[in-house]
């Protein structure tokens, strides 16, 4: 038999059993929304699953009842005693065929139309109670219920009368007092708890409970069959577990005793030990762990399936099936994870013609994703279909009355696509046998939050959509890379792991310096190193120490610099060869953030339990836990992401919120036109070529000084030069190139070596800096380059230079802020380039700010109860724009509704500035406009 | 000493004599669980400096504390090797790194003392009295003040 039917048989089987359960209890409580929400999903996933493995009568018979749950589910009927029987009624009859196939591996012939028109009836609302419908078609299919609950009460009756004891006067009261619904109860509690073969309790069942009997003693001894597995209490498990490690540390110091002691009559003995224990210890991991790729098995079919059923193209790809994770764990995501699936294909995979229209390839992608990082499991699906409709759902949760129009109003797109994972939410219009009824994104959520994971979902109308599952790994065995820094051993685990790179000075992988951090080139890619004893607070290696003098030194290794670490490398280069200076850099992943770790020694990997922190050490982010390696030593388990934070620069949460981003973000990676220039050292240069007014020569001649400062005669004003830094030789001869930066009527030149090249290229900061003037490094024509902060520049001179002027446009001493405390700022800007421009120019002019990339991340900020004196928005951003996010602030209800809010854009057309005032902005600024913007944002505050 | 604890222990204890520089400390016998003989620490970096390290105690991870440290007691006349005392605490296991370790004492309540108020502020802390030797003074160790408080941060 196929392995999806066997599978499907046990997993119905089970369902079954607390279907049952849980209609007695429902029947006790039929307003329960609890229980019938479970109920219907039982249901639905009974049914799901039946319409792939093309078990079509299976299929009606569930649909038809989960048409009748969904009803009561939503309170348009009521459950009464008669309805429960109904649904037993179907499942009995879908126990009978789930028996059937177990023993043919075939659905069997026959019909149930009768029973499918009495569900019919009920979906309808008529009442059924009294109908006495005639037993189904099918042969060996049960009695209908009703007549059997008649039956058990006649049966009550006779026995009772039987010792004659009774009179009927009393047994009537004792009828009416013990509600009808008992009668029916107490058997198919009967029926479900006592073994099939065992003799049946008083009173005894009437005859008809034979004929019900029948197919399941079939279904509980083919059960039999398909069940080959055994369930395991997870405690005992880890039980197992625990003791097994402990005999691996046994085992190992025996071993390391035995050798020792040479050839002993304890040997052999003890060899056979080890490899039992070896295949013990294996045995008793995989009990535990699976790879996914298990659950992924039935897509590739179900997606087939649904492409044809649908008339869709749809690729499936699957990545990462071999991530493994635990037993348990997968169980519990296997449905979540096919109803996801299933999803995308019909909801989000556009029809071919459709997908043509929009300019996308015929075929849908459906992309399924595993991997670990930083103890979690991330599963991704993502679709390339057509996203979720933002229209769509807003009138659904309004016609569910699940949200106001104005409280809509008042959520960001993201707020309003959480709405999804309600239950009874679907923007399907048709209900359809695939999906459509708004139970899957629910039963999705409950399932992963059981286990402790969350799920995000980020979505482009047009686009496609992405969910993310984040599942915790609670026993985690990880294989980790054991390294050394500075004599001590530390494990990172080995899924953070991308690749390991040996440098040596002589190699051509070298490590390079930026001002002080080190860089890698890997591939073209820039690389921020870290590194690890520096992080730990250990002695830096000597090696290290070695490469920074060297870098220090500027090119190839010299010989004066040998000398210098001849101490502890040796004399010259010959001993340079038997010690070659090694390090290693580990290459490891957070998120979407790669970086290496500089280590002095890399082992083996090793497989590691990893047991947590000591309580008083649970604050050092850095460490994830710790192990005891095979050896008896503990050791430290490093954490990626501890590290990627604790070396400073790297902000782990934004990089992260950049990854997860990208699909929002992809049309926004504007180029920037910039200008590349060199000065004293060899790192080149860039400044956004939007910034600089002029590019001049200067004669060093016309150079004049007043109070230390250089300034030329420049168009019939005095122009402050600075050159960019030390390293720029100026003499008082020859011609400079001068950038020339003009703020309205002042202007102001920056020296430079030598102009480069002006080129487009997205400037995209990799190392941010901690220099002034230079806001960090990116990769620019495939160099290292600075990117500079002419800010930094023009707040310099402007204190010293505009100070006499009577114009000081921003001197931060006419501020707001004069001896006050400081304004809060907002700024909302997608560019990150931009953001980092103005934030140390606003911080400069007085200003306490707080920069952000979305609106959205605004409005949050606001949810949580932020204060500010004013906002700046950017206007064009994606997601949504400064006109949306000003509406928002300003909106009735919003606290922010008096905070002024300045906008900020590259183009201010008269249109755009009218509109802007019609949604609330306070003032209009173009974007390079520095004075007026701090004039304005002056003007702003004081009114 | 509260009343309790005389009645059900028939005003006496039983106390694991320990020395560090030359300072004989009590810890309550019977929160001891083993005595050790010095073990390989790994180090732990950016802990704080009265963590030693941490060590495989059968299978188990154990805390190891420098107890010198803890007392601001310093490093003079360390002894080339030295021992320590495992206890539990808050279902953690913690080794006490100390010199040396004592027989195990029966003292009497009469001879207990509180704390003199004139003992240093860290010690005092870490201790619920004292009791006097024929010839010596004997600092009973608070186990959990002890581990609470290190590195500054309640456990």
């Amino acid at each position: 038999m196929d392995d999806l039917i066997v599978e499907f048989l046990t997993e119905t089987n089970e369902s079954l059993e607390e279907l049952d359960l849980d209609l007695v209890n429902l029947e006790q409580n039929p307003n329960d929304k609890d229980l019938l929400g479970k109920i219907f999903r039982l249901m639905h996933t009974i049914k799901g699953t039946c319409g792939f493995l093309s078990l079509p009568r299976l299929e009606k018979v569930a649909h038809h009842a989960e048409n009748v749950l969904g009803r009561f589910r939503d309170g348009d009927l009521e459950v009464t005693p008669g309805y429960v029987t109904l649904i037993f009624e179907s499942i009995d009859q879908i126990k009978y065929i789930v028996g059937e196939i177990e023993e043919t591996g075939a659905e069997p012939d026959g019909d149930d139309s009768a029973l499918i028109a009495k569900l019919d009836a009920a979906y309808e609302g008529k009442d059924i109670s009294g109908e006495s419908a005639p037993a189904a078609a099918d042969a060996v299919a049960e009695e209908p219920q009703e007549k059997e609950e008649e039956a058990i009460v006649v049966n009550i009756v006779q026995k009772d009368l039987a010792p004659g004891e009774v009179s009927l006067e009393e047994l009537e009261a004792a009828f009416a007092a013990a509600p009808g619904m008992d009668g029916i109860v107490n058997p198919a509690d009967v029926k479900e708890e006592e073994p099939a073969a065992a003799a049946p309790p008083p009173p005894p069942p009437p005859t008809p409970k034979k004929k019900d009997e029948e197919p399941e003693e079939k279904s509980t001894e083919s059960k039999g069959k398909s069940t080959q597995t055994l369930r395991v209490n997870v405690d005992v498990l880890e039980d197992l577990m625990t003791m097994v490690s402990e005999m691996v540390l046994t085992r190992n110091q025996l071993l390391q005793i035995a050798r020792a002691e040479g050839e002993t009559m304890f040997s052999a003995p003890l060899q056979r030990l080890n490899h039992v224990v070896s295949d013990l210890q294996e045995g008793v991991m995989k009990t535990r762990m699976q790879p996914i790729g298990n659950a992924w098995s039935k897509l590739p079919r179900i997606i087939r399936d649904l492409a044809l059923e649908l008339n869709k193209k749809i690729e499936l790809v699957m990545r990462g099936q071999e991530t493994e994770l635990d037993r348990q764990v997968l169980e519990m995501i296997k449905d979540p994870l096919t109803h996801m699936v299933r999803n995308s294909g019909d909801h989000g995979i556009e029809k071919p013609a459709e997908r043509l229209a929009a300019g996308k390839n015929e075929t849908g992608k459906i992309v399924l994703e595993a991997f670990h990082e930083g103890g979690h499991i991330i599963i991704k699906i993502s679709d390339d279909g057509k996203g979720l409709s933002e229209e769509k759902i807003k009138n659904k949760i309004i016609s569910n009355g699940l949200a106001t129009e104005e409280e809509l109003e008042e959520m960001s797109t993201q707020q309003i696509q959480q709405f999804i994972f309600k239950a009874g939410f679907s923007t399907a219009e048709a209900v359809t046998s695939v999906s459509g009824r708004g139970v899957s994104m629910d039963v999705v959520r409950t399932n992963i939050e059981k286990i402790g994971g969350s799920i995000e979902l980020k979505s482009v109308e047009g686009k496609g959509s992405t969910f993310t599952i984040k599942i915790p790994l609670t026993l985690a065995i990880v294989s980790a890379l054991i390294v050394e820094t500075a004599g001590e051993k530390f494990a990172i685990p080995q899924l953070a792991v991308r690749e390991l790179v040996m440098v040596s000075e002589h190699s051509e992988n070298r490590i390079e310096y930026i001002k002080g951090s080190p860089v890698f080139r890997l591939r073209d890619r820039l690389l921020p190193l870290v590194s690890l004893s520096e992080v730990l607070n250990l002695r830096p290696s000597v090696h290290l120490q070695a490469f920074a003098e060297d870098a220090k030194k500027k090119g190839p290794v010299t010989k004066d610099s040998e000398e210098k670490e001849s101490v502890s490398v040796g004399d010259g280069a010959e001993d340079d060869k038997t010690t070659p200076r090694n390090l290693y850099i580990v290459i490891a992943q957070v998120g979407g953030y790669e970086f290496g770790i500089i280590v002095d020694r890399v082992f083996d990997t090793e497989e590691i339990v990893v047991k947590p922190v000591a309580g008083i050490l649970k604050n050092l982010k850095i460490f994830s836990g710790n192990t005891i390696l095979g050896d008896g030593s503990v050791i430290m388990i490093l954490d990626p992401n501890g590290i990627a934070g604790a070396s400073g620069s790297i902000d782990t949460d934004l990089q992260e919120d950049a990854q997860t981003d990208a699909v929002l973000h992809a049309d926004s990676d504007k180029k920037t036109s910039l200008l590349l220039f060199n000065v004293g050292d060899n790192t080149p240069k860039a400044v956004p070529l939007s910034l600089v007014a002029r590019l001049e020569n200067v004669k060093m001649e016309d150079v004049e000084y007043s109070s230390g400062q250089m300034m030329v005669q420049y168009r019939g004003t005095l122009m402050p030069l600075i050159p960019f830094n030390s390293s720029v030789q100026v003499s008082h001869e020859g011609e400079k190139p001068v950038l020339v930066f003009a703020d309205k009527v002042q202007s102001m030149g920056i020296i430079v070596d030598e102009i480069v090249d002006i080129i487009e290229e997205r400037i995209d900061v990799k190392l941010s800096s901690t220099q002034p003037g230079l806001l960090g490094s990116a990769i620019i024509n495939n160099h290292a380059t600075d990117v500079v902060d002419i800010a930094h520049f023009l707040n310099g001179i402007n204190r010293e230079w505009f100070k006499d002027h009577d114009d000081t446009p921003f001197n931060s001493d006419s501020g707001v802020n004069s001896g006050k405390t400081k304004k809060k700022l907002l700024l909302v800007d997608d560019s990150p380039f931009f953001r980092n421009m103005l934030t140390p120019l606003l911080s400069v002019a007085g200003y306490e700010v707080t920069s952000l990339e979305r609106p959205a991340d605004a409005l949050e900020l606001r949810e949580k109860g932020a204060h500010f004196d004013v906002i700046i928005s950017d206007i064009e951003m994606p997601e949504m724009d400064g006109f949306q996010f000003a509406q928002h602030v300003k909106s009735q209800e919003s606290r922010w509704a008096n905070t002024p809010i300045v906008a900020l854009s590259s183009h201010a057309t008269p249109q755009d500035i009218e509109r802007g005032r019609s949604v609330g902005f306070t003032q209009y600024v173009a974007k390079f406009d520095k004075d007026t913007l701090l004039n304005t944002l002056a003007q702003t505050l004081s009114n | 000493m509260n009343a309790e604890d005389i009645k059900t222990n028939s005003s006496s204890r039983d106390y694991l004599t320990v020395m560090i520089a030359d300072q004989k400390f009590g810890i309550p016998v019977l929160q001891v669980q083993d005595v050790l003989r010095e073990q390989k620490v790994t180090r732990i970096p950016l802990a704080p400096p009265e963590i030693a390290g941490s060590l495989n105690l059968r299978g188990r991870i154990v805390t190891a504390i420098d107890v010198r440290k803890r007392l601001n007691i310093k490093d003079d006349n360390k002894p080339k090797s030295s021992m320590s005392v495992v206890v539990e605490h808050k279902e953690e296991l913690f080794s006490l790194i100390i010199d040396r370790v004592g027989d195990v004492l029966n003292f009497n309540d009469a001879s207990f003392e509180k704390n003199p108020s004139t003992l240093d502020q860290t010690w005092r802390d870490v201790s619920t009295g004292i009791y006097q030797l024929k010839d010596e003074l004997l600092v009973v160790m608070d186990v959990s003040k002890l581990l609470d408080n290190v590195g500054g941060e309640k456990i």
